[in-house]
């Protein structure tokens, strides 16, 4: 022991209060192990909130010929086919349980007319397949697996950041991370640890993501010498508010394309009728994105620079009912009344598919006793995300990541805490506050915003993905000499300070994977490789490592599908 | 429009403090989240804001803009008055940790001692869209804890102890109206809850960004429930034959 710190001891430690990481600690729990979530923000406050349309799951409440079959052909050709095949199966086989589930603690979800959860059409989904609530999904799963949560008992730590896992030996040990209301550190031990710390999206400055999207848990397993995979795969969502400039990102739910929403050009063109005749709206999100990318560029874009969305065709009373929160949102913060006219849409950065390479049963990293599960575990969705799929994804593997991470601290002897390692990390920490003439955090993020827009954006090239790794270098060195004016309590300033460390990695770990594949496939575009190499990149993941003070890329094949899945997929194309 | 705005936010920690003003260029559509992310990023750095979707969505930026309780993520620029400087003071029901960030634990605290969803044994899970209507309502909340700053029994009497809060009426209308709940939280409304204490001045219901009736929708029911539980007078005479006997 050391009594510097204050220190607690679990079986499971979990990093991140959304989805994934509330449906890992009820497993865990549920399986009897002590169980501590940690949170950047206050608890329920999560991105999770914000997702709108629903969570995809082949239940056959609407649309009887659905089955996980079906949702499995989905989501793997939604993926362009690299995505971890046995991942998109236990999905699609378990997310209609874990959806059930959820009622069961008490979520209320929209109705059938016989009394069943109600069922929405998506994008790339062949049949009606999201359950959701209005458009406020998300909201009614975070506040369902809070209050499961909370009453089964796990310990929360609110707002607490993360800043460095722990290892004993090659095994995972616990974490070390500090209170943001006092400064204080904390030391964390656990014999298992689960991240659940969502996306990137803070590394671009248009994007749906709140500021916790800073890619902290791939950033801390990474340095833990856990290994990332499919980090090029970033999506952008193609209907993002595009103004006023306050809002420029915020999400505009797909839900409005599934309500039958219809997308136009200012030449009033149903521009999707080029792109992708066949599912128009409904296409992908990689499409739709583009497209819409694609018509502001040739000059048909709207005033603001987008596209128009436009649902005012259905009754006014209809599109409150359904979509509740996009009707206060364009009227409280864009003054257009969405029942009456078109909005104004354009692609904004959401997701991304990369992330912490996993074992697809138990969600477990390359190291031991660290597993993750949700945006922060790549696999699941390959190359490009179906929406809908996400939610789910956190419910399917939030459970199973729980569920092995509690097995493996039954099974573990005690970790011992390496004062060392912590030592390091809390002088890295601190040493923002002796920069008395060092850079503002905001500039600098503000900086790496317009790299990662720029040059590593929706359209990509060997020149921009070169350009752009050299500028992340100068970067880099410029994040050596940050300066935090203030104290340590409650301070924004050297938060992000510690917010960057984290968006550099996982921006220098985004451009190398794309500069590395020489194709186009899902939500990654190379104008100089406009197509799919089946060959030899329809077949290989992009692994990330760390290398001592350097970052490392290789090549794997991807997991072979076995012959009856295959078959699945070769019908009706 | 002005071309500028002068904000006077609080700043200081539990031990005190004073408001401070900056001054922030306008953009068109601009909210105050917008201008206090500008002044952390020009001129205050550790300009202490809790903030995450920005949308309205999550309930975390709540302060008093012009002595008004708001989400600052949903208040314009151009519908406050830009001729003199625009307030922004934490939340006064909770205590400060740090400029506009309180501590906001005891509402946490309240949350866990409600009784969870408890489903009837064996239960068929069919409901119906007109079952769930008015519970959806109350599932909108946001938890941005609005309605329990501007609420008098706990701004102004600080009965935290006794009362849990509009907020928390609304949690507990949402799981005694769920069609499939089968406990009764009647006796903690009355006992621990006191719902009894709120005297339907509706300023909850003014704040609330979702909309929600709480008074009307939430309140009074749970207060008719009590009603019906314990004061009413057929039960009572009952009651107390039963208890003669």
């Amino acid at each position: 022991m050391n009594d510097k710190y204050e220190t607690h001891e679990h079986d499971v430690l979990i990093i991140g209060a959304g989805g994934a990481g509330l449906r890992a600690a009820i497993e865990a729990l549920a399986q009897g192990a002590r169980v501590a979530v940690v949170s950047k923000s206050l608890l329920g406050k999560a991105h999770t909130v914000m997702a709108e349309g629903g969570i995809a799951a082949a239940m056959a409440n609407v649309d009887k010929a659905d089955n996980w079959k079906t949702h499995f052909k989905d989501t793997m050709r939604g993926g362009k086919l690299l995505n971890n095949w046995r991942m998109a199966q236990l999905h699609a086989q378990e997310a209609p349980e874990r959806v059930r589930e959820l009622e069961q603690w008490g979520a209320l979800f929209d109705r059938t007319s016989d009394g069943d959860i109600l069922q929405r059409a998506f994008g790339g989904h062949s049949f009606k397949r999201l359950c959701h609530v209005g458009d406020r999904t998300g909201l009614e799963m975070i506040r369902t697996l809070q209050d499961r949560g909370v009453h089964m008992g796990f310990d929360v730590f609110m707002e607490c950041t993360i800043i460095r896992l722990l290892k004993d030996g090659n095994r995972i040990a616990g974490a070390f991370g500090y209170w943001r209301e006092q400064g204080r550190f904390v030391v964390l031990k656990a014999k298992a640890v689960v991240i659940a710390t969502g996306g990137i999206g803070k590394a671009y400055r248009v994007t749906s993501n709140s500021w916790e999207y800073t890619g902290d848990g791939m950033a801390l397993a990474y340095e833990a010498g856990a290994t990332l995979q499919d980090m090029e795969f970033v999506q952008f969502h193609p209907t993002g508010m595009v103004w006023p400039p306050g809002v420029q990102g915020l999400l505009v739910t797909e839900a409005v394309r599934g309500e039958g929403g219809i997308l136009r050009n200012k030449l009033g063109e149903r521009f999707m009728e080029k792109y992708d005749p066949k599912r128009m709206e409904l296409s992908t999100r990689d499409v739709v994105a583009r497209s819409i990318y694609i018509e502001v560029r040739e000059g048909r874009g709207s005033e603001h620079g987008g596209a128009f969305l436009d649902i005012s065709h259905k009754p006014a009373e209809y599109v409150k009912t359904k979509l509740p929160s996009m009707y206060h949102q364009f009227k409280e913060l864009a003054d257009v009344d969405i029942t009456k006219g078109p909005m104004e849409v354009g692609p904004t950065c959401h997701y991304v598919m990369g992330g912490v390479r996993v074992e697809a049963e138990t969600a477990e990293s390359t190291i031991s006793g660290l597993f993750a599960a949700g945006e922060a575990a790549a696999g699941l969705h390959g190359a490009n995300r179906l929406g809908g799929n996400s939610l789910s994804d956190l419910l399917v593997f939030g459970r199973r990541a729980g569920l092995a991470a509690a097995a493996h601290a039954k099974k573990v002897p005690a970790v011992n805490i390496d004062y060392a390692q912590i030592n390091e990390a809390e002088r890295d920490m601190l040493a923002p506050f002796e920069n008395s003439d060092g850079e503002n955090p905001y500039t600098l993020h503000r900086d790496l915003q317009e790299v990662m827009g720029t040059l590593v954006g929706i359209f990509r090239t060997e020149d921009d993905l070169v350009k752009a790794l050299s500028e992340l270098e100068k970067l880099k060195r410029r994040a050596t000499r940050l300066r935090v004016e203030g104290s340590r309590l409650f301070n924004p300033g050297w938060h992000l300070a510690r917010d960057l460390k984290s968006l550099l990695m996982v921006s220098e770990a985004v451009a190398r994977s794309a500069l590395a594949r020489k194709e186009s496939r899902g939500a990654h575009s190379r104008l100089d490789y406009p197509n799919l190499d089946e060959q030899q990149w329809g077949r290989q993941n992009n692994l990330i490592s760390r290398d001592g003070d350097s970052m490392k890329l290789q090549q794997v094949p991807i997991k072979e599908i076995p012959e009856e899945l295959k078959q699945l997929l070769a019908e009706d194309k | 429009m002005a071309d500028e705005a002068v904000l006077e936010v609080f700043r200081g920690n539990q031990e005190g403090g004073s408001p401070q003003q900056y001054r922030v260029p306008i953009a068109p559509g601009m909210v105050v989240l917008d201008a206090l992310h500008y002044i952390q990023a020009h001129q205050a750095p550790d300009l202490a804001v809790r903030w995450n979707c920005k949308a309205a969505k999550c309930g975390s930026c709540s302060a008093e803009v012009n002595g008004r309780p708001r989400l600052t993520c949903k208040t314009r620029m151009d519908a406050l008055p830009l001729d003199k400087p625009i307030t922004v003071s934490p939340m006064k029901t909770f205590p400060v940790i740090k400029d506009l960030v309180t501590d906001v634990s005891w509402n946490y605290k309240v949350n866990k001692r409600i009784k969870p969803f408890t489903p009837k044994p064996g239960v068929q899970w069919k409901m119906y869209q007109e079952d769930v209507d008015r519970i959806q309502e109350f599932r909108k909340c946001i938890e941005c804890f609005l309605c329990q700053n501007v609420c008098h029994v706990l701004r102004d009497h600080d009965k935290k102890e006794e009362f849990c809060g509009p907020r928390f009426f609304v949690r507990v209308a949402g799981l005694e109206m769920h069609p499939l709940d089968n406990v009764s939280r009647v006796q903690a409304l009355k006992e621990e809850f006191g719902v009894g204490l709120c005297n339907i001045t509706k300023c909850c219901t003014e704040v609330c960004p979702e909309d929600i009736h709480i008074t009307d929708n939430a309140i009074i029911p749970l207060k008719e429930r009590v009603v019906d539980e314990y004061y009413d007078p057929l039960l009572r005479l009952v009651r107390k034959i039963k208890g003669a006997k």
